[in-house]
């Protein structure tokens, strides 16, 4: 990888914030994750030579810093939409729903989850647990939360962002009344259950 | 049952305002670290000792013990590090508190500084907590601001920092020394232990490593005494837990009760029963990583570190989670297999390795591709990881491998073309399942 394409530097203030980050730390290289994060906001994603500059700025290699950005899900080594969705897909948001929610959006966008739309307004992801498991399925946007999703609600969530820009500071997150019993069932898993005795049916779906 | 609250009573009490400074001192807060702070220090550790309270993250290894591991006289720094890298799927409590209490977990995090002499201190928080550490933020710049933090705090001779630490995105990170590699600005890869952080964790420095929860009850027991703490609970579990309860239940959420209450009598009361229509296929008492109960071993299981080792699970986090009778145990286990595989480090075999076969022989299953053949390949993997790795991530998806087709045996037969026999997979199943947590 060629880390030296293109000059990187930072804004004079974000460049202050790292002075800042650094000297908390009584190692340099403890400030990786922190500064990283200052460059993502203000990139929108860490490009190589941003890799090369952190490494100089806390005195570390190019490889460790392109080590720790593709070790980490939230740090993102190449381009992603403006707004990233990304939906929870573990045990207690499936249990009640996350598949629909994120087959809903794979429609409505017409992407797969890894991918952004044409604009680049928009980047599906599926990720790990968001420790919203009482209010699933949740999606986070960007840095907010949006709990307590059903299909209607993704789709007022999709046309509110359509009409505004993200902002890093907009975090409160959105919890949404609770859906109702039969909101839950529309969205539950369709499986195949004997020990139930009842026989939904089973969606096969050929794995790659 | 009538639950005491150690932990929520403010926030209920103050609903919307429980995060601020006003509102933490109106109910009592910031008296415990000052009267820590008159304490010998050894006394504080003492008093946390007796008071029996055990680490609420998952491993359940006595909180006091392992403040007292950390040497006495050091000439390196020593620090304290709070774990709120809550990423334990069917955990979320942590973030509950550090929404409606920050303050709770910055007075506990300095009474465990004053206790082993510590005077740089961290709190890690995952990276998706944006809005947790923002809350949590605004009250540390509350308490710096009320001269509680910094130089000489509450006007002793004290000094102490704390600084807030942003992850970015691993479970892996919540492992205690994966979090320590994470801090340091490295990938979270756990480290092989001794050398244990009380002797040379962060920075090569004696470090003790708590998990939010349990620094949060800290300040209750200063303030109390560890003789009222250990009226609450049970002999060898003392106190109260927070369960996050998660599932087809009415009334999802964090419910704090005493520890060692009737599984079945929680799931009602506290959980509001099951959703119309919704049959109990088992629950998932201490996040995904700890086995699954059958609904006959939920029955009259005591929640607490014992009762649910005689039940063959574990109280882990307390991310607690109903399954229905509406999925099957294989879309389970492929769900957990899947977050086991994408989250291994990739620095042991068995688990880089493991949870990546567990994930495809399981999906193939789910595919209607399967057979017996493989359902005994993936006990025989499971015995192959677990115990067998630098940390327990590759037990955390063994145990729940081996539970699910011990427990669901006939899901998994039901997907398969060819006919399983239930009875040679048992003979296998006893063969691997020495894996599971059993009573000592």
């Amino acid at each position: 990888m060629d880390y030296r394409v293109e000059p990187f530097a930072l804004s004079a203030e974000s460049a202050r914030r790292v002075d800042d980050i650094v000297a908390r730390y009584p190692q340099k290289l403890a400030a990786m994750l922190p500064v990283l994060w200052v460059v993502q906001e203000e990139a929108g994603w860490i490009p190589p030579a941003a890799m090369a500059w952190v490494a100089e700025r806390l005195e570390s290699s190019a490889a460790t810093v392109q080590a720790v950005v593709t070790f980490y899900t939230m740090l993102d080594d190449r381009p992603v939409g403006k707004y990233k969705l990304q939906v929870c897909r573990t045990l207690s948001c499936e249990l009640m729903g996350a598949r629909r929610i994120i087959d809903h959006l794979r429609d409505r966008l017409g992407i797969e989850p890894g991918e952004t739309t044409d604009d680049g307004r928009f980047t599906l992801q599926e990720v790990e647990c968001l420790a919203s498991c009482g209010t699933g399925p949740m999606l986070q946007c960007n840095l907010k939360f949006y709990e307590n999703l059903t299909p209607d609600r993704v789709d007022a969530l999709l046309e509110e962002l359509r009409r505004r820009e993200p902002a890093w500071s907009d975090i409160a997150p959105v919890i949404y009344e609770r859906p109702d019993r039969e909101a839950y069932e529309a969205m539950w898993p369709e499986t195949r259950i004997q020990a139930a005795g009842r026989e939904a049916p089973h969606r096969i779906e050929e794995r790659g | 049952m009538a639950a005491p609250r150690i932990l929520m009573q403010r926030a209920l009490d103050r609903p919307g305002e429980s995060h601020t400074l006003p509102a933490y001192e109106a109910a009592g807060g910031y008296r415990a670290v000052r009267k820590a702070l008159g304490m010998d220090p050894v006394k504080i550790t003492d008093e946390v000792k007796a008071s029996g309270l055990r680490g609420r993250g998952g491993a359940g290894f006595p909180t006091g013990t392992k403040w007292s591991f950390t040497p006495r006289e050091s000439e390196k720094p020593k620090y304290l590090v709070c774990n709120s890298d809550e990423s334990e799927p069917g955990t979320f409590k942590d973030r509950w508190l550090l929404e409606n209490d920050p303050h709770v977990v910055i007075e506990g995090m300095m009474i465990a500084a004053i206790a082993i002499d510590c005077h740089l201190a961290f709190n890690y928080f995952r990276g998706e907590f944006a809005y947790p550490e923002a809350r949590w933020r605004a009250a540390l710049d509350e308490a710096y601001g009320a001269g509680y933090l910094g130089k000489g705090i509450f006007g002793s001779d004290y000094d102490l920092e704390i600084v807030t630490h942003s992850g970015a995105g691993a479970y892996i990170a919540g492992e205690e020394t994966g979090l320590l590699e994470s801090l340091e600005g490295k990938k979270a890869m756990p480290r092989n232990k001794p050398p244990f952080p009380a002797v040379e964790g962060l920075f090569r420095s004696p470090t003790v490593i708590n998990n939010t929860e349990t620094l949060a009850v800290v300040p209750w027991i200063i303030e109390n005494g560890a003789a009222a703490y250990v009226q609450y609970g049970t002999e060898k579990s003392r106190g109260t837990k927070l369960w996050s309860c998660s599932g087809p239940i009415n009334r999802p959420g964090v419910y704090e009760v005493e520890l060692g209450v009737e599984m079945m009598g929680f799931l009602e009361e506290q959980c509001g029963g099951l959703m119309e229509g919704v049959g109990l296929k088992g629950v998932i008492p201490g996040g995904s990583s700890v086995p699954v109960m059958t609904p006959d071993e939920c029955r009259g299981a005591r929640m607490d570190y014992e009762g649910l080792r005689e039940r063959g699970s574990l109280v882990g986090s307390g991310g607690f989670i109903v399954i229905g009778d509406n999925v099957s145990a294989v879309d389970c286990l492929l769900n957990l297999a899947h977050f086991y595989a994408h989250e291994s480090c990739g620095q042991c075999t068995p688990c880089r390795e493991g949870c990546g076969w567990i994930e495809q022989l399981v999906g193939r299953v789910r595919d209607g591709r399967g057979s017996q053949a493989d359902l005994e390949r993936i006990l025989r993997l499971s015995d192959a990881m677990a115990g067998k790795t630098i940390c327990a991530l590759a037990d955390a998806l063994a145990w729940p491998s081996v539970a699910f087709i011990k427990k669901y045996p006939q899901d998994f037969a039901a997907l398969c073309p060819d006919p399983v026999d239930l009875e040679s997979l048992a003979a296998v199943v006893g063969e691997h399942d020495h894996i599971l947590p059993k009573a000592s």
